[in-house]
């Protein structure tokens, strides 16, 4: 999954790769045919040019450790090494020429991933040149990939790491379309173009929307969807439009003859149905998202995530069933009639029904605070009598997003192994008085409370009044 | 669950008007701008405070609230809000914050658009907010109209002083709203203020001889004449340094207007002059992005530099979901305590962070002596929390407003009811109630 790979040209030649494979896998017959596709058709042809930073082999002594996965460890230890993790536990042996920072007193988590971001494609200043978020422009535009909206100048990012410990995001188109395109997964951070903060190997998603916002945006121009039922008729047709399109090239892989005309919008949602790109479904209210899964069922494609879910605490189980994940708020509502429904106890609900919850932002500013927001939900739920520990809710920060991602078994926990993106908190993280104290991506320290250059200040605001004061 | 709330809730009995209530044990917060007392007693009688301190007498006969354990402190003025003027944001037949096509500007008066039974009223009375500084939106020009202060109380009289401000906008928006420069912005206040003054003078004669274009109807002239003379204090909106110093320049001209200048994202740029002018701010806490041209100097380190050189701020949310989450006062004003950790940035003390969001709005409106702390004499809004009212942990045991105890059941609290044991019951889940 992730190796570098044409993921839609696999898709289109090779049914018998299934979702988690590389395509490596694709039988020999269809080599050439795949091939020539690929050759036709560069498969990756914004590919990352993501490096880590240089780092040093580092050890956290004697700190409180939430892993990510549900896990605690109390006086305990991390060392990570050349970009990874390499060990976690109770005591370890500090290796020669290991840096030691000791965290007594202070708290160590993976980095905070934020599954809804909008940095980048909506960056600061919000002038009317930097709304690149939606397109806008017809109920399905699948074939945008919003990493070519992304800014890496976007003076956002850096607030993200230094007060949010947010190590991945992942940038989303905006809702104003059914099929709003690509999403982009990125590491935080900066760099003078999208391919070098661009996650290796991390598979796209489909960002879909549900609701009032497609059809307000497209009934005000006369023009369908403009009600609920043409939102999911607008929706199937296409998934209809895709299956054939499919067909045509399964066809043309078979039999040869005339090569089908290539379309982009196509391409992506193919690459839905066949498991290669991750659906993240913009999705409010629990009937809705219930309808959704039902269309997903029908065209034989999943759903990763809902996401803003505000009313995923109605339906727990139906979300269990299915696998999905709710990516939501801690107390957003009242700002749509599909956000009335909000409680502040929804996440612990969804996650004390058994399914998978995630704490978003879908802001600027929220993503600088998504710890506070789970300690928020987590207060609330413990005292509606859901008793949730501190380090299982961090799971709603790490591991859950990750797994919606498909990047858990690279990063999402403090696992060995896996990417050492580490968040120092100078206290508890889920209390309102603690800030991220150093932060690391890939084992490099990228930003310390304590050292004024260990912080990015982006091109925008250099020679800017103030110059760009994260805190 | 139900009996766990049950449980949890701390009931006092309906007090008889004369009847004293004391509430002792807890962790006390005036709200002037102090460090948190422990041991503290709160007494109140006849819907107000007659004494908060640690060595109070508790009156014979008093009712007693045992709050050991627990944090008591005043209730949360939103410094900055459009609360209850707004159901749903979205859909204008629920959104009174601003009226787009109304010929009226400055003499619109929020006071009948406020609704006392609104959602976010009791969402955010469970979250220990009881009073707040509402203000209209502009609109057409950079006239809002007259704001008022309201209680959040259960019941039907929620505003306390109606007409108690005029709002304004005189950056980004107010040049859009304008015309489209600040010029324009500046040139409509200059000439709604002098129609102002006609109209004081004459208000039979108002409007003769005057071109019809520039001419403010007889209702906002009207209203504009108590802010000319300072009976009436101008909220104005600004955030870059050089608005902010532009407004300070109106008194110049008219030297009696009562300034407070609100969101200030850059005054840390000119804190000496805001200072020395002696006008109060209503600062947004937390904003540190570039987001606009106007907000280039954003930092969470504002309301400290600020505080710094000797501007009295409160904080404030506009423009920031101010309709709905001034329940996230608390969590705004514990921010900017955690900037003391951090080298570098300028932050609040815990008393100054709290006071921020109760005493210091209060006085700024001129109503410190009636709201905004446990002082002697102010009107009995407490609080019970189950801890540090500004953690992220704590929630709201208890919310008293004008010494009456107030119901924490929400639309928000049913659909939480209803939802938390799904699938236990035989009938669907519409019969749950």
């Amino acid at each position: 999954m992730m190796a570098r790979i044409g993921i839609v040209a696999a898709a289109l030649v090779s049914l018998v790769a299934c979702a988690t494979t590389n395509g490596g896998s694709a039988s020999a017959e269809n080599a050439s045919h795949r091939q020539s596709y690929d050759e036709l058709f560069d498969p990756d042809p914004f590919p990352s040019t993501y490096a880590p930073y240089p780092g040093v082999p580092t050890v956290i002594t004697n700190t409180t450790i939430y892993d990510g996965e549900g896990g605690e460890i109390t006086s305990g230890m991390i060392y990570f090494a050349d970009g990874h993790i390499q060990a976690v536990g109770q005591s370890l042996e500090i290796p020669d020429g290991a840096t030691v920072v000791d965290g007594s007193g202070l708290w160590v988590t993976p980095g905070v991933i934020d599954i809804h971001s909008h940095l980048g494609n909506y960056p600061s200043p919000g002038v009317s040149a930097h709304s690149d978020g939606n397109e806008a422009t017809d109920p399905n535009t699948a074939n945008v990939w919003t990493e070519h909206s992304v800014w890496p100048q976007d003076p956002g990012f850096s607030r993200a790491l230094a007060n949010g410990g947010v190590t991945t995001l992942n940038i989303l188109p905006g809702s104003a379309n059914l099929f709003g395109g690509r999403s982009v997964t990125l590491r935080n951070v900066p760099s003078r173009t999208m391919q070098g903060m661009k996650f290796p190997g991390a598979p796209y998603g489909l960002k879909m929307a549900c609701g009032e916002n497609p059809k307000r945006v497209y009934g005000s121009r006369n023009r369908s969807p403009s009600t609920r039922m043409g939102n999911i008729a607008v929706a199937r047709q296409a998934w209809a439009d895709a299956q054939r399109y499919r067909e045509q090239w399964e066809r043309y892989r078979e039999e040869g003859g005339a090569r089908p005309a290539r379309n982009l919008q196509n391409e992506t949602l193919v690459g839905v149905m066949e498991g290669e790109i991750l659906v993240h479904n913009h999705c409010y209210r629990a009937d809705e998202m219930a309808n959704m899964i039902d269309m997903a069922n029908e065209f034989g494609y999943r759903i990763s995530s809902f996401q803003h879910a505000v009313e995923a605490y109605k339906i727990p189980d139906l979300l269990r069933e299915n696998g999905i994940c709710s990516a939501m708020w801690a107390d957003w509502w009242g700002f749509k009639m599909e956000a009335y429904d909000a409680v502040f106890e929804n996440i612990p609900m969804v996650h004390a029904g058994g399914a998978c919850a995630i704490v978003h932002s879908d802001d600027q500013n929220g993503i600088q605070r998504l710890n506070q927001e789970a300690a928020k939900a987590l207060a609330d739920g413990r005292r509606a009598g859901i008793q949730i520990s501190d380090a299982e809710a961090w799971q709603w920060l790490a591991i859950n997003p990750a797994r919606a991602l498909g990047i858990a078994e690279e990063t999402g926990s403090l696992v060995s192994g896996k990417r050492a993106d580490v968040v120092l908190w100078n206290g508890n993280p889920f209390s309102v008085y603690s800030r991220p104290q150093m932060v690391w991506i890939d084992g490099a320290l990228m930003y310390d409370m304590n050292d004024p250059q260990r912080r990015p200040i982006s091109d925008f605001e250099l020679g800017q009044p103030g110059e760009g004061s994260v805190r | 669950m139900k009996t766990l709330f049950a449980l949890l809730a701390l009931v006092i009995a309906a007090p008889v008007a004369a009847q004293s209530v004391a509430i002792t044990g807890g962790t006390l917060v005036v709200g002037d701008g102090g460090d948190p007392i422990p041991n503290g007693t709160v007494v109140v009688r006849g819907g107000r405070v007659v004494a908060a301190g640690v060595n109070v007498a508790v009156p014979a006969g008093a009712q007693i609230v045992d709050a050991t354990g627990r944090w008591v402190t005043p209730g949360i003025v939103g410094g900055f809000t459009r609360l209850g003027l707004v159901e749903v944001s979205l859909e204008p037949s629920t959104n009174d914050s601003g009226a787009a096509t109304s010929p009226f500007s400055a003499g619109l008066d929020i006071e009948p658009a406020i609704n006392p039974a609104g959602s976010a009223i009791s969402t955010n009375r469970t979250g220990g907010v009881t009073r707040a500084i509402v203000a209209p939106t502009t609109t057409s020009t950079i006239f809002g109209g007259q704001g008022a202060i309201i209680d959040l109380g259960d019941d039907m009289d929620a505003v306390m002083q109606p007409r108690a401000f005029q709002f304004v906008e005189l950056g980004e928006t107010g040049a859009s709203r304008a015309g489209g420069s600040r010029s324009a912005s500046h040139a409509m206040l200059r000439n709604a203020f002098d129609q102002a003054v006609a109209y004081a003078r004459s208000p039979a004669g108002y409007g003769m001889g005057n071109s019809r274009e520039a001419l403010l109807n007889s209702r906002d002239a009207a209203a504009l004449v108590p802010v000319i003379r300072g009976e009436v204090p101008m909220l104005v909106h600004v955030e870059q340094a050089r608005d902010i110093l532009n407004v300070l320049a109106l008194r110049n001209d008219y030297p009696r207007l009562r300034l407070v200048l609100v969101g200030v994202t850059e005054g840390w740029r000119v804190a000496p002059q805001i200072a020395a002018a002696r006008v109060p701010v209503i600062a947004s806490a937390l904003n540190d992005l570039p987001a606009s041209f106007e907000q280039l100097a954003a930092t969470q380190s504002n309301i400290g530099r600020m505080r710094d050189a000797g501007v009295e701020v409160a904080i404030g949310m506009i423009n920031d979901n101010d309709a709905h989450y001034l329940y996230l006062s608390t969590q705004y004003a514990g921010n900017l305590v955690a900037l003391n950790r951090i080298p570098g940035a300028t932050g609040l003390s815990w008393g100054e962070a709290f006071a921020a969001i109760s005493s210091v709005p209060a006085e700024i409106m001129g109503m410190g002596g009636e709201i905004g702390s446990l002082r002697p004499g102010r009107r009995a809004d407490v609080v019970i929390w189950d801890g540090d009212p500004l953690e992220l942990s704590s929630n709201v045991d208890m919310v008293m407003i004008d010494g009456v105890q107030q119901s924490l059941v929400s639309r928000q609290s049913r659909l939480r009811d209803r939802y938390l044991n799904i699938g236990e019951t035989q009938l669907p889940q519409a019969y749950e109630w």
